[in-house]
């Protein structure tokens, strides 16, 4: 058994414990993963070589700029793992059909886009300290990275909050789009807050940097390392998901099931000529 | 019954609600007035309180914004309320936009005491050319403010410990509110040299603000509450 669905296969039925000769997976990797994973090692060392290595440094920052091919590339990803989510919030909410698979899909984007902007403020704040000086500044890009990232930590707050698959995927498509709602009116609120309100007194934060030839080359490098990770990590974690929802589902049957192997037992007594009454409520 | 008759009979039962029981009289109002006391206790000079009166104003409000939400649906999940009343039909987008008016209106109570606190505690002072801006601030941004808690009230709301949620939700998506509030009280009241042209760009922001999350909040409360 090499295919993996996963959309999943919410119809599972269970009337015991799965036998040991069942073709269930055991795992979440598949050939595909197991090749995407390679690309992603071999790419990642690319960027290494090319990053750190064959990259020229900045004329004005020095070497702090290889820290650049990791910063983008991370909030790019994290970026493309939002509309991942948006999008496939979605594609839960509107089909009649309300396949969890997108849900599954929105949560493990969500989760690893949060890591990946959490990597973009870490890496950051240490390029900011080499730079600028300081760790941290309220222009407009890093006010709304911050606030983006408090905003699908509520998310993923709110994914967490229980229920059945259902109503967690309704909740947090939901949620999902009322996001991309926030996103533009903070982006316009920051936006208009830095630029009329007095300037930073430090240098320019923009953080852009005129790049080109071997270092244009490196960050590109950066990117499709990065997008090869996240992709390989979002497969992973919707198989992972999938497999969760499968086994709260056999929980909860396990569970109900014995609840009524209970109640067979209690009900049993009263219909049983013999023996003696004590003998069911001796274990009350 | 249309959808507007049912959001006005839902706000006048909120808000008879809080005249019969007071709780918001008694216990939210009493609550805002004490973080602005609080706020002199932690900004220790009177010359960064007066700088900073109207962001404080504004913080004191984001505070007491989610004691309120938490607040007006617990009054509808005590008893089942909210669940009973979608039982029964009632049309979730008139639950919101009643819900909504009950909060703006009892918002609308606490900024003008956080107001009047501020004008004594901080020595604010309230030119007559920054009136009109002042109080079309105050409209908006409570539209907005009221729109956003209680939509998110709704998801926050019920059992299982779920109200911790609330801030974590609000906070971000008010920031908005928050950053363009600020900046067009400052800008009625003339704090550090701000003029009262500066603020109306805000109170833009604030209306868009408003419009779009009563819009998506109409929409969004229905399918959230209905688990």
């Amino acid at each position: 058994m090499t295919t993996f669905d996963p959309t999943g296969t919410e119809s599972v039925p269970v009337t015991s414990a799965p036998a040991p000769h069942d073709s269930y997976r055991v795992g979440t990797g598949t050939r595909a993963t197991r090749v995407l994973g390679l690309f992603t090692i071999v790419s990642m060392g690319w960027l290494v070589v090319f990053g750190l290595g064959f990259s020229p440094a900045d004329r004005d920052q020095d070497e702090a700029v290889r820290i650049l091919y990791v910063h983008v590339p991370t909030i790019w990803l994290a970026y493309l793992a939002f509309v991942v989510t948006a999008i496939a919030s979605a594609l839960y909410l509107f089909p009649k059909a309300h396949s969890l698979g997108w849900d599954r899909l929105a949560g493990a984007s969500a989760e690893i886009g949060v890591a990946f902007v959490a990597v973009t403020l870490v890496v950051g704040a240490l390029w900011g300290r080499l730079t600028w000086g300081v760790f941290w500044q309220w222009d407009a890009r890093l006010t709304l990275t911050a606030l983006l990232f408090v905003s699908y930590i509520g998310y993923l707050a709110v994914r967490r909050l229980g229920g059945t698959h259902e109503q967690r995927a309704r909740r947090s498509a939901v949620l999902g789009l009322l996001i991309v709602l926030e996103i533009p009116l903070l982006h316009f609120s920051v936006k208009l807050w830095r630029s009329l309100h007095q300037g930073s007194t430090l240098t320019d934060p923009s953080g852009d940097v005129k790049m080109d030839g071997l270092m244009l080359f490196s960050l590109f490098v950066g990117v499709i390392a990065f997008t090869l990770l996240y992709v390989w990590l979002v497969l992973h974690r919707t198989r992972a998901m999938a497999m969760e929802d499968l086994l709260d589902d056999r929980q909860l049957d396990s569970a109900l099931e014995a609840r009524r192997a209970e109640a067979r037992i209690d009900a049993a007594p009263e219909s049983a000529p013999e023996p003696a009454p004590e003998v069911g409520t001796e274990d009350r | 019954m249309s959808v507007w008759k049912i959001t006005w009979l839902i706000a006048l039962k909120d808000l008879r609600i809080e005249r019969r029981s007071r709780v918001i009289t008694d216990q939210v109002l009493p609550f805002a007035g004490v973080t602005m006391l609080i706020f002199a206790f932690a900004l220790d000079a009177d010359s960064v309180l007066e700088r900073v009166a109207p962001g404080l104003i504004w913080l004191a409000t984001m505070f007491s914004l989610l004691v309120l939400v938490q607040r007006a649906f617990s009054i509808e999940t005590d008893d089942g309320a909210l669940d009973a009343m979608r039982v029964a039909g009632v049309d979730a987008r008139a639950i919101y936009l009643g819900k909504s008016l009950s909060l703006a209106v009892q918002l609308l109570v606490l900024e003008v005491i956080l107001l009047g606190a501020a004008i004594v505690l901080y020595a604010q002072t309230v030119p007559l050319d920054g009136v009109v801006l002042l109080v079309v601030t105050l409209l908006t941004a409570t539209c907005g403010l009221a729109s956003v808690g209680t939509l998110y009230g709704g998801l926050a709301a019920g059992i299982r410990g779920r109200e911790t949620l609330l801030p974590l939700l609000t906070l971000p998506a008010v920031a908005p509110v928050l950053i363009g509030a600020t900046r067009a009280v400052e800008a009625a009241l003339g704090t550090a040299g701000a003029v009262v042209s500066d603020g109306w760009p805000w109170v833009g922001l604030l209306a868009v603000f408003a419009v779009a999350f009563g819009v998506g909040g109409t929409l969004a409360f229905g399918p959230l509450i209905d688990e």
